[in-house]
């Protein structure tokens, strides 16, 4: 399992924070590292996300909101909202086109709570941010583009 | 190492609303210090929010989330006076958990 330098590093990281203040147990903090998609976060291109998110394809909807700025004045705190009409609407993703890789963000939504979400993302530079919605089987997307005078990457 | 979260749940007629405010460095990996190595990336993975036991988000994240996070959502079922639970996890393996009163 330990079949390189960064995962021993991961694991001695844990290891140390048995020590930090957290309630998760162990096993819970390794399993839910485990389970984050880590494909998803490492792809480029809009499409690739999406099989790696389980998708087959997307279908445009105007049913998906997005509420961002239209100019960006600082490219490493964007506001985005996404809210989605679509019924049964299970998981909402923030893309970003032109980011080093393309997902930015992903909300779980349980039956209960609303499907709007807001939270503030980077942007490396003026780009088209996808609001992806997962609704059962399907995947429906909607596109803004945000200009961004100073980008968000750390260059 | 991280300062608690700020967490604001308001109960309204339509639901809870929850703002979460954390505190974390959300580091890409990308970026070069000062003598001009890469900073390694550390960064939240997981948040998970629950009220009585039901988990009522749950979010994966990459680097790309801002410095010092912000999210808000809003649920149903919660009433003023029951707890929330927030709890993240990051790419090291580094965890807090923080608890609000909904208002």
């Amino acid at each position: 399992m330990i079949g390189c330098r960064r995962d021993f590093l991961k694991l001695t990281g844990v290891f140390g924070a048995l020590a930090t203040i957290g309630v998760l147990s162990l096993e819970e903090a390794l399993a839910q590292q485990a389970a984050w998609n880590k494909a998803a976060f490492e792809t480029k291109s809009l499409n690739d996300t999406i099989k790696a998110l389980g998708g087959a394809g997307v279908t445009q909807s105007a049913d998906i909101a997005i509420n961002a700025p239209d100019i960006a004045e600082n490219g490493a705190v964007v506001p985005v909202g996404v809210a989605s009409k679509i019924p049964n609407t299970q998981a909402v993703y923030i893309l970003v086109e032109k980011n080093p890789n393309s997902l930015a963000a992903g909300f779980r939504i349980p039956a209960g709570t609303e499907p709007n979400v807001t939270t503030r993302i980077k942007m490396g530079q003026t780009s088209n941010v996808h609001a992806v919605i997962k609704a059962g089987d399907k995947f429906f997307i909607a596109t803004k583009e945000v200009k961004v005078t100073l980008g968000g990457c750390g260059g | 190492m991280a300062d608690p979260m700020r967490i604001r749940a308001t109960a309204q007629p339509d639901g809870v609303e929850v703002r979460v405010l954390m505190s974390h460095e959300m580091e890409t990996g990308q970026r070069r210090d000062g003598s001009g190595n890469l900073v390694p990336a550390h960064f939240i993975q997981t948040v998970t929010v629950t009220h009585s036991g039901k988990t009522v988000l749950s979010a994966d994240w990459g680097p790309a989330v801002a410095k010092n996070p912000y999210m808000q959502f809003k649920f149903q079922g919660g009433k003023k006076g029951d707890e929330l639970t927030v709890t993240w996890v990051d790419s090291k393996g580094e965890t807090r958990t923080d608890k609000a009163i909904i208002n």
